[in-house]
């Protein structure tokens, strides 16, 4: 099973690279969410420190639910839903590849836009381990939800508006979670930030359970 | 010979309109069975249902010996379907693809350019994007797909759609072999002659139901 999540990972990822999607829209994009959030509050340095955290997941949200579209595009566009469920592969392997494929993007997406948030809100990180981990948490989590989301809305016409209207309020639990984590890691709250990247493995553990469970009936029936 | 496909008064629905009405048929080992009919007769859906794309409702429906009602999926791994659209990742190169679908069936690098060379796809276009080719090329890396896969059935829903006279004469002579090697081939044709041609068997739809078959007495 493996060699089949990689296969189909590593295919999603060569068309990112082809197609420049991720790096030349999706990441300027998310830069810009993160500059007008530091104009709109009026370059507050006390405002900005304090909302850093938070204000770096909502732009990860942005990107992210931009970059899960994208990757159940790929597999709409040109009749290809017909190829995906008539591919031989697992339907474990295509929900894992997929969710591998999309944590790799955003990912990319979080180490752009990291140095960015340090520099324009002028933060400083406290606790890099919990920085990195409740990164990779939220990332887990995030990858897992949008698979197990996006295959739902891939088979309906209006899924360019419908995904995001499911996703948003599934990952509100890992936006909060992840904006407490990275606020104590930079600092900026002494709060429970292990136990809100715990909370993040967990939500990643459950959707992935149930996607594991579910992926080859929701990709049947979208 | 072993049937392939047998329905049995097959229906099946898309939203809330009838597309098979009651399908009775059966497809042997083997044969190369050309489906016909006019627009809107059942074709494309006689042959997603077969593919198990399409639910069935009623009736009895199995493919190489599986339910279609009870496990769609399984038979999948032997069955290669072609649609009106060709199912192809664009930003990819068009050996990237045949290799993507290639390995996805556990076949090799050597399939996929094999593949590709029997279709009639220049070597010299391997390396460029699906996206930058005609209809007539993309047609052939979707073919090419296909025979990666090693099909025990194949399930082609306008196959010569896009292609050129040469080309047309290739596929035909793919669909032969392939059929000369045990595999049975289904497709719908709107083609006269090349599609009659190549079929041993002819079936006619209408309404959603068989309205004809050359293969029943």
């Amino acid at each position: 099973m493996l060699a089949e999540v990689l296969l189909l990972a590593r295919k999603d990822l060569q068309i990112e690279w082809r197609a420049k999607v991720a790096l030349g829209q999706v990441a300027p994009l998310t830069l810009l969410i993160v500059v007008i959030f530091a104009f709109a509050l009026d370059a507050n340095a006390p405002l900005l420190e304090l909302g850093a955290g938070g204000l770096y997941w909502v732009a990860i949200l942005y990107g992210g639910t931009l970059l899960t579209q994208r990757s159940f595009e790929l597999e709409t566009e040109d009749g290809n839903i017909d190829g995906f469920r008539m591919s031989p592969m697992k339907v474990h392997s295509l929900f894992l590849g997929k969710a591998l494929a999309l944590f790799v993007q955003i990912g990319l997406l979080e180490i752009v836009l990291g140095p960015v948030i340090l520099l324009f809100y002028d933060v400083q990180v406290a606790n890099w381990a919990l920085l990195v981990t409740a990164g990779v948490a939220g990332t887990m989590a995030f990858s897992v939800c949008g698979v197990l989301w996006g295959v739902m809305a891939a088979g309906l016409r209006v899924r360019a508006t419908l995904l995001p209207l499911l996703l948003v309020p599934v990952l509100a639990p890992v936006l909060l979670a992840g904006s407490r984590a990275f606020e104590t890691a930079l600092g900026v709250r002494a709060d429970a930030g292990w136990s809100w990247t715990s909370l993040m493995f967990v939500i990643a553990a459950v959707h992935t359970v149930v996607g594991l469970g579910t992926f080859g009936f929701l990709l049947e029936e979208s | 010979m072993s049937a392939v496909v047998e329905f049995e008064d097959v229906i099946a629905v898309t939203g809330s309109f009838p597309v098979l009405t009651g399908v009775d048929v059966s497809v042997n080992e083997g044969e190369i069975v050309l489906v016909r009919g006019e627009n809107g007769a059942g074709k494309t859906s006689f042959l997603r249902a077969c593919a198990g794309l399409l639910r069935v409702s009623a009736g009895s429906a199995r493919v190489l010996g599986f339910d279609m009602r009870v496990d769609r999926r399984t038979p999948r791994r032997y069955i290669g379907f072609l649609g009106h659209e060709n199912n192809l990742y664009r930003d990819l190169w068009a050996k990237e693809h045949v290799e993507f679908r290639a390995a996805a069936g556990r076949g090799s690098k050597s399939d996929a350019e094999a593949a590709l060379a029997k279709v009639g796809f220049p070597s010299s276009l391997w390396s460029v994007p699906i996206s930058a080719l005609s209809a007539g090329q993309r047609r052939k890396i979707a073919i090419a797909s296909v025979i990666v896969a090693r099909p025990r059935l194949w399930l082609l829903d306008e196959p010569h759609a896009a292609l050129d006279a040469e080309s047309r004469t290739t596929l035909n002579s793919v669909l032969r072999e392939a059929a000369s090697s045990g595999a049975t081939v289904v497709f719908a044709s709107h083609e006269g002659a090349l599609s009659e041609e190549l079929s041993s068997r002819v079936i006619t739809l209408q309404g959603g139901r068989v309205a004809g078959d050359s293969g029943v007495s």
